[in-house]
């Protein structure tokens, strides 16, 4: 287990420290887009469409226009002129701003009211008269592909249908080899819904231009400023603003689960306006909105595992078609069109498999955001583990020993996975016994037996994940083009406090404290002697933001470098106060001394004092550092979790009463964080599992669009979840530790899915999709009488 | 998710609501709680003119016995009924349906009279009311009148009341040893409206012969629903395991389920049955 290098006092990696951003937090101080109130702004609405597909025939904004206080409506024809109607999305797709003919999904902004205030606003939103002309809504992605299915995109040169790529990895021939010559092959349709990232603030901004500076400043929802800003200046660069000119800031954010990474076309529009206007503007989605424009998953996955008798995994295929809405605006890497989804392989070691993906276009909103998780290994995550239950239950052995006798070893690390990723450390037969042990599986599996007998449903679930998080290598990660590296900038202030600025940006996650904790750990400066900022492209140095758990993976070791950079010119220094050479110099925390004489010895702030007031000859003054850290792989965190469940035949209520949660994320910075990034990670992983799921009807309207209907689970819903740790240091990051908080989310969805099924599975119920809801369990008892 | 303009009335007194209201006219709306109106407007499903807030009305929050009777002002909150020992006491399944009814925040606010008048087969009260026979005090510029229960609810979202008229009292019988009553709802999660819901109240004789017994259903139909039949079944019988598995049986056959987001139609009858004959058997535990 980890060791704490550090006092308490100094708080470095180990402690439990507690948060330091919590004080503001809790007394309502919260800095957030909505609080940013500048003179003389402007308040911006919506109108939406109450059609999935529609022509636009006539926009009157005359009534609107009456209303005292509503200043202007601008459409998508207002914005052609400046050529602002369509913007890229991250994956060189294209995305309206506004529509000047066609709406495309349902909630689809046709165009935007400004007035003095919001209320206001509203009414002229209500006033606005729109003319449309509905058309059949394509809304399964399976019938997208028929021939004669609508042409969704004729805009897009090229396009001959609603396809809008092909990808695949691995050996297709090998592996259809493998499968057609194994004993037992299982074979699935595994379908995860579009769910919605519910974060508590919802998004949006404030533009503010100014005619005489022509500077442009927005306060954003936004997960990575930078990107933002580097975006914008693509988008509008033809209009007059170039990069130097803008300033994103992203204050506080109430949340974001990768729905604040994309450029919402509302944003352009509100920056649009401020330019036109010459005021600031400031738009915020309202719940409804929030809910419906924007989602994650949607993949229909059809899964093949083959294995020997003996049930020794021998090859994974999984075929999947994706629903991208009209547009795809998947926030991934430029080069991973589906994410991370080849991680689909899981914790196992196998030579075959191969994987295949054909996206359409459908007419629902698009997104394609990685919800809590690193660029869809949630939905890989799933397909692995549903399967090698299935296997399980085909052949009649213990889903425990199945998978402990297809893991990877701990001494096959580093490993090579059959679709490329290189697996850097973990040690899962220890994990997943943990787990067991936790949890008391060999008792719950007596307790099972017997209850069957009597008639009863009761089921365990296990998974065993492997997550990969920290995008990533420069070589083969970029959105935009832009290397997918993140960056610290230290400053130690002549008293010996510090401050230091990221290109990552804190949600809740914790920034402020987990990178005081990496510098108090790597300085011996007092993590409450640390501030640290983020969020602010005029002052932090340039990061492509946070998400995918990638802040302590990148920027995370950019702090641990940034600091050995300092510690090696502190040695210098310290060499010079002491009058030795830099070699006879040692360092343990907080302090320089002497090799063999550790009496004589100065501080870290003594060392910080010098560097401003008593320079060696020859030494650039000061005590700043900055590193921009390229990762040289991912980190691959994973966890082993066990789920314990009964349900009631006649309702089919389903009750969790157990579930554990080991985690290995390597060396742990704040163990109180981690727990509490677990816990609502674990949360989040209920949610689909049991609750949560977007409803389309055939028209394409938003059947749950409101959260009356669409089931965020509460405190009441959550188990109380048990969690505990395996450690094995991610080998190649600066501080051995590897991201976390997305885990929870990958982990808990397979487990529950698992446990529910394996409870119904005497009844020959085999697979039942997520969520899994009582009525869905009542209706598979059915259908299985 | 922001209301049309609507002007705002507090009225100190019934006197001062009926006079509002009269000089408003119909499209002025009564609120008390407003956790049913107020997300209708700001969804502008609902449009009032005006709006005339009765809920700081003095006298009108009690809950009393007399004259046989169990008198609850009609702007008694849901968390008022939940925390009453005399409810706890003699009339529990008041205390089943408070602690089900939405959350903590909404039961401060909401009242006992508006969950009743506001009409919606999916609010909890109602299927109570049915159970227990209730008798409804209303008042309005013309003066008091009694409803019962049985000729109250009409439609979605339409009751007897006139849009004048107000839900001062509702009247219930008194406890009597040998009584029993209970409810409970299956719910997707916390704060949701029921799936289903049924409501039980019986009273047994020395011999444990039913007296008396009223089943009411939640969001199983249009309207709240009496199951009659299954009333007419228990009704002067000893209630046996069987009868009570018929009365089940019934009420799946009986009640008029829609397949929605909560489940299908099929789905909904089996919870019902399964909630009627549950509530029941919980019944004849506290009668006896």
């Amino acid at each position: 287990m980890f060791k704490c290098k550090t006092s308490p006092e100094v708080g470095g990696m180990g402690h439990s420290v507690k948060r330091k951003e919590d004080a503001r937090f809790l007394h309502g101080k919260g800095n957030y887009v909505d609080d940013v109130k500048l003179p003389g702004m402007l308040s911006m609405v919506m109108v939406r469409s109450p059609y999935a597909y529609a022509k636009i025939k006539n926009i009157n904004k005359e009534k609107a226009l009456k209303i005292d206080g509503v200043l202007a409506v601008i459409t998508g024809n207002d914005l052609a002129q400046y050529n602002l109607h369509w913007m890229p999305t991250l994956l060189s797709d294209t995305q309206m701003v506004l529509p000047t003919d066609t709406v495309m999904h349902q909630s689809q902004e046709v165009c935007a009211v400004i007035a003095t205030d919001r209320y206001t606003a509203v009414d002229g939103a209500e006033a606005v008269e729109i003319d449309y002309e509905p058309m059949q809504a394509v809304v399964d992605p399976f019938k997208a592909l028929d021939e004669d299915a609508p042409l969704l995109r004729p805009d897009k040169e090229g396009q001959k249908d609603n396809q809008i790529y092909h990808w695949e990895q691995g050996d297709r021939d090998k592996t259809d080899q493998v499968i057609s010559n194994a004993d037992i092959v299982v074979k699935e349709r595994i379908y995860l819904p579009r769910i919605h990232v519910a974060s508590i603030e919802t998004c949006g901004c404030v533009a503010s231009y100014d005619k005489d500076t022509k500077k442009l400043t927005v306060y954003l929802t936004t997960q990575a400023p930078h990107a933002i800003r580097t975006v914008l200046a693509l988008v509008a660069g033809h209009v007059g603003l170039s990069e130097e000119k803008i300033r994103v800031i992203a204050p506080d954010i109430g949340g974001g689960f990768g729905g604040k990474v994309p450029v919402h076309p509302s944003y352009v529009v509100a920056i649009a306006a401020s330019f036109l206007i010459g005021k600031p503007v400031k738009w915020i989605e309202d719940r409804s909105e929030n809910l419906v424009n924007g989602f994650a998953r949607d993949y229909h996955m059809d899964c093949e595992l083959a294995a020997n008798k003996d049930g020794k995994i021998q090859a994974f295929k999984v075929k999947t078609l994706a629903d991208h809405g009209y547009t795809d605006a998947s926030a991934n890497p430029s080069k991973y069109p589906t994410g991370m989804f080849s991680i689909c392989t899981g914790s196992y070691d196998y030579e075959h498999a191969f994987a295949e993906l054909d996206a359409v276009y459908t007419n629902k909103v698009p997104g394609g955001v990685a919800y809590r998780c690193s660029f869809r290994v949630t939905e890989a995550a799933h397909a692995i583990e549903r399967m090698v239950d299935k296997l399980a239950l085909k052949i009649g052995k213990d889903p425990a020993q199945l998978r402990m006798e297809n893991f990877i070893k701990k001494d096959q690390f580093p490993y090579s996975s059959p679709l490329g990723w290189n697996y850097d450390s973990g040690d899962y037969h220890a994990t997943l016994k943990k787990a067991m042990e936790m949890v008391g599986y060999d008792d719950y599996k007596l307790e099972q037996a017997k209850k069957r007998k009597e008639g009863k449903l009761m089921g365990i679930g296990i998974c065993t994940f492997t997550e990969v998080v920290g995008a990533g290598p420069s070589k083969d990660f970029d959105i935009l083009g832009i290397a997918m590296f993140d960056s610290a900038d230290i400053t130690v202030h002549p008293t010996g406090k510090a401050m230091a600025r990221f290109g990552t940006k804190s949600q809740g996650q914790g920034h402020e404290t987990t990178y005081a904790q990496i510098l108090a750990e790597e300085l011996g400066i007092s993590y409450n002697d640390i501030e640290i900022e983020e969020g602010d492209t005029d002052t932090a140095p340039y990061g492509l933001g946070t998400y995918a758990s990638r802040s302590t993976p990148t920027a995370g070791a950019a702090a641990a470098i940034a600091a050995r950079k300092l510690r090696d010119k502190g040695k210098k220094i310290a060499a010079h106060l002491l009058e030795v050479s830099e070699e006879d110099i040692e360092w343990e925390v907080g302090k320089y001394f002497v090799k063999g004489a550790p009496e004589k010895s100065k501080t870290i702030q003594d060392v910080a004092f010098a560097a401003y007031t008593n320079i060696p000859p020859g030494m650039e003054p000061g005590f700043e550092a900055t590193h921009y850290y390229d990762p040289p792989n991912l980190t691959f965190p994973n966890g082993a979790y066990i789920c314990v469940v009964e349900v009631e035949e006649a309702t089919g209520a389903i009750d969790v009463k157990r579930f554990v949660a080991i985690d290995d994320c390597g060396n742990i910075i704040n163990p109180m964080i981690v727990e509490g990034q677990v816990h609502g990670g674990l949360t989040q992983g209920i949610a689909p599992a049991m609750y949560e799921g977007i409803e389309y009807d055939d028209e394409g309207n938003v059947l749950n669009g409101t959260l009356m209907d669409y089931l965020v689970p509460t405190s009441v819903e959550s188990p109380h979840w048990e969690t505990g740790h395996t450690i094995t240091p991610s080998p190649h990051h600066p501080l051995g530790a590897k991201g976390v908080a997305e885990s929870p989310t990958v982990g808990a969805p397979p487990a529950i899915a698992n446990a529910i099924i394996d409870a119904l599975s005497p009844l020959g119920i085999e697979h039942l999709d997520i969520p899994i809801t009582p009525a869905k369990v009542w209706d598979a008892i059915q259908a299985h009488k | 998710m922001i209301p049309s303009n609507f002007n705002y009335h507090k009225a100190n007194t019934l006197k001062d609501a009926f006079a509002l209201s009269s000089s408003l006219g119909e499209e002025a709306k009564y609120m008390s709680g407003g956790h049913s109106l107020l997300p209708m407007m700001k969804l502008r499903f609902a449009t009032p003119t005006d709006i005339i807030d009765i809920s700081k009305i003095e006298g009108l929050s009690y809950i009393r016995e007399e004259d046989n009777l169990l008198k609850i002002g009609a702007l008694t909150t849901q968390v008022e009924m939940e925390r009453s020992s005399l409810i706890e006491e003699k009339y529990p399944i008041f205390k089943d349906a408070s602690k089900l009814i939405a959350d903590p925040a909404v039961r401060n606010c909401g009242t006992i009279g508006g969950n009743i008048a506001h009409g919606d087969a999916a609010n909890d009260q109602p299927s109570l009311m049915i159970a227990l026979r209730a008798n409804f005090v209303v008042e309005g510029p013309n003066g008091k009148r009694n409803i019962s229960v049985d000729d109250f609810f009409h439609g979605f979202y339409m009751t007897s009341l006139d849009p004048s008229e107000i839900l001062v009292e509702i009247q219930i019988p008194q406890y009597v040893d040998g009584s029993g009553s209970a409810y409970h709802k299956v719910e997707r999660k916390v704060g949701d409206y029921a799936t289903s819901g049924a409501a039980v109240y019986l009273e047994l004789d020395g011999s444990e012969y039913c007296k008396q017994i009223g089943i009411g259903l939640t969001n199983v139909s249009a309207t709240p629903m009496r199951l009659s039949r299954a009333e007419d079944l228990l009704k002067g019988k000893v209630i046996s395991n069987e009868l009570i598995q018929e009365a089940g049986k019934i009420a799946s056959e009986d009640c008029e389920p829609s397949s929605d987001l909560r489940g299908s139609e099929a789905y909904k009858r089996s919870v019902t049955n399964t909630l009627t004959k549950d509530m029941i058997n919980a019944a004849l535990g506290r009668a006896k």
